[in-house]
């Protein structure tokens, strides 16, 4: 029924160079969430803080991550930041971009769950004499930690998808970007895609499934 | 020595607390009782500096809470509360409950740290739960945490906030029991509470608190036997 | 800043760009949650057990990238198959698809958030199967979904953008082939960026105040 001649072996003698295009691959999307965590801590914190233009700044932030698109959000790191004369390298803005992203989607799902911890807890813990700062980091953070952990794995997975759009600013060492380059020289699209698609659904279901025993390890009760 | 003097506090337009004077000696017991809405909650919050106050002033050993000079963190460490919700620390087992504040707060050693914890939670008796999760243990078993947790600070001063309130009745019995034994052993207590065959037992004073104004205070056989006020006999009358 | 190359035609691009984006997104909402909602019910109601491989067919959509996803169906269908289709079709197939996965996980949640005892009620009054679903179950689990399918809708929205990959000019490629052209990066992904925002932002908005709204009573 196919005229078309499936060039597996072909393909697949590609395998080692896209592998290592998904340890750059897994290693952006993990970068971006450390750094999109953090972000988002320093973002909530601001929203708590009662200033008006930390939390407009906070705010800003998230309203810019989760209303326009993740492609949007790298275009504007790889070339708006160019119009500024801050040029950066594709793997920087592609990382940069994503970070961006994680950030606001994680701020917005810490203060979901930071609603989900009773004030009572806080007043508990400085009733003990600890400080706002020590209630926030003892008590608080770790709960809203534990609220926030499928959301987080969820957000990584999304990071892991992200790095496909490092194709626009010309990244070409990630999975994606390796397939792509591939693809320019053998044009062997639907085999190469295919595996990189294998690679990509391994990679994300891995993910979910170490989170999900981490989870059982970190939270028990 | 907790000196109370001329303390008023208002929500908004609702004034809960109208001028109290009140002072409790070193090693005394007080109960407060009163309908709900007559203030006994908010001053306990008050002495901890939880809430702020509008006016007059409140003195622990001296120093007075609600100065601005006052290092609030320093002096609640001599001042232990514990309220009607149990807030036992959900993320952290029995054991590092009660050593948590007592790390970050007073700085004590790990060993340090877990060997008062461990003695603080047999004295409540819960020495054989120390590596469970609160969320495992009953109401009254949360509570007597909240208690050994407040204890471990080694406080001068504990308040109590209804601290029986939230439990199922078969519960109180073992929270009551707690509070005994700190009265017997000399604890300098406060205790907002319903239960009033316990104030009668424990407390070298009662007071009955009624919109804002502390109506009535006596030793217990007294308050209870001869309520001079027209307000207590009232209340006492409809609690029996 | 307003000193721009940009011509009324360039204009007329863009809004033909952002009228694209605005057509793909309707359509696959469209056809992605009429297919969602009917792998969504039949999810739920065979049982996780039976459902495992529509479950595992539709968690593809949502593990690996949409772009991957957008040239792998171009390049089975025109290559493969050897079917000549426009990159339209296959962009609103693949989008609807996608939209799909995520409408069954949000149309099943919905569904098993209604309490069973409402069912059983329901049932018990003597409703049938179909009954039961289309005048009790269904309009309670739509209002349960409704926030989290606005999200979608805009995610799909968003996730648009990608089209661009079987040549389909929306409104960020045609910002791109601006760009190329005119050399004004920043003032063109403002524009982009700022359609994106006006239609997100009021829904999302929407979306987070009905979630408020119903769920304090």
């Amino acid at each position: 029924m196919f005229n078309y001649n499936f060039r597996w072996a072909q393909a697949l003698d590609s395998l080692p160079r896209m592998l290592e295009g998904a340890l750059i691959t897994l290693e952006v999307a993990l970068l971006s969430m450390v750094i999109g965590i953090c972000i988002a801590m320093v973002l909530t914190m601001f929203r708590l803080s009662g200033s008006r233009i930390l939390s407009a700044i906070a705010t800003t932030w998230v309203e810019i991550a989760r209303n326009t698109p993740a492609l949007f959000q790298i275009y504007m790191v790889h070339f708006g930041l160019g119009s500024f004369g801050i040029h950066l390298s594709p793997y920087l803005s592609l990382l940069i971009g994503i970070a961006f992203n994680n950030a606001g989607y994680l701020a917005e799902n810490f203060r979901g769950a930071l609603k989900g911890i009773p004030d009572t807890q806080t007043r508990s813990a400085r009733s003990l004499g600890m400080t706002p700062v020590q209630s926030f980091r003892y008590v608080v953070m770790p709960q809203m930690l534990r609220i926030s952990f499928l959301p987080m794995t969820n957000q990584m997975v999304w990071a892991i998808l992200m790095t496909s759009l490092g194709t626009v600013v010309a990244m070409n060492t990630d999975l994606y970007g390796v397939t792509s380059d591939l693809n320019a020289r053998t044009f062997r699209t639907f085999e190469l895609f295919a595996i990189a698609a294998v690679i990509f659904y391994v990679i994300t279901k891995t993910v979910t499934l170490s989170a999900r025993l981490l989870a059982a390890r970190l939270f028990r009760y | 020595m907790i000196e109370i003097e001329n303390v008023r506090k208002s929500f908004g337009a609702l004034e809960v607390l109208k001028g109290i004077d009140l002072t409790v000696a070193k090693g005394e017991v007080l109960t407060v009782i009163g309908g709900s809405g007559s203030g006994k909650s908010t001053l306990l919050t008050c002495i901890n500096g939880l809430e702020p106050i509008d006016q007059g002033r409140i003195l622990v050993d001296g120093v007075e809470v609600h100065a601005k000079a006052t290092n609030l963190n320093q002096l609640r460490r001599k001042i232990g509360i514990v309220f009607q919700q149990y807030n036992a620390f959900p993320h952290l087992t029995v054991l590092e409950n009660v050593m948590l504040a007592q790390r970050k707060v007073l700085g004590r050693p790990k060993d340090q740290a877990e060997a008062e914890a461990v003695r603080q939670l047999s004295h409540v008796g819960l020495g054989d739960k120390l590596g469970v999760y609160p969320t495992r243990l009953s109401g009254g078993q949360q509570q007597r945490m909240a208690i050994a947790r407040a204890l471990a600070m080694s406080p001068d001063y504990m308040l109590f906030d209804e601290v029986t309130s939230a439990l199922d009745p078969q519960l109180v019995g073992e929270v009551l029991d707690t509070l005994r034994l700190l009265a017997s052993e000399g604890m300098t207590m406060i205790c907002v509470t319903h239960e009033m065959k316990f104030a009668r037992e424990v407390s070298d004073r009662v007071a009955f608190f009624h919109q804002g104004v502390m109506v009535e205070i006596a030793p217990p056989a007294q308050f209870f036997d001869t309520p001079e006020s027209p307000e207590l006999r009232n209340f006492l009358a409809a609690t029996h | 800043m307003f000193d721009t190359a940009l011509t009324t035609n360039d204009l007329i691009f863009l809004a033909k760009g952002a009228g694209m984006t605005l057509i793909v997104t309707a359509i696959s909402v469209f056809f992605g949650t009429i297919l969602g909602v009917i792998f969504g019910v039949f999810r739920y109601q065979v049982g996780p057990w039976w459902a495992a491989p529509l479950t595992f067919v539709l968690d593809i959509f949502r593990s690996i990238p949409l772009l991957i996803q957008l040239v792998l169906a171009n390049a089975f269908i025109t290559t493969v198959l050897g079917i000549r289709v426009s990159g339209f079709t296959i962009a609103c197939g693949v989008l609807s698809l996608y939209t799909a996965a995520y409408c069954a996980e949000i149309v099943r949640g919905g569904i098993e958030a209604v309490p069973s005892t409402l069912r059983r009620a329901a049932r018990s009054l003597g409703m049938t199967w179909r009954q039961d679903m289309t005048s009790v179950t269904m309009p309670l689990a739509a209002r349960i979904a409704l926030p989290s399918w606005i999200g979608l809708a805009l995610g799909v929205m968003k996730d648009s953008a990608l089209v661009y990959v079987v040549q389909v000019v929306e409104l960020l490629k045609s910002a791109q082939i601006l760009i190329t052209r005119l050399q004004e990066p920043l003032f063109l992904l403002m524009i982009c960026g700022l359609f994106y925002f006006l239609i997100s932002f009021p829904v999302a908005r929407f979306g987070g105040y009905l979630e408020k709204k119903w769920s304090n009573d």
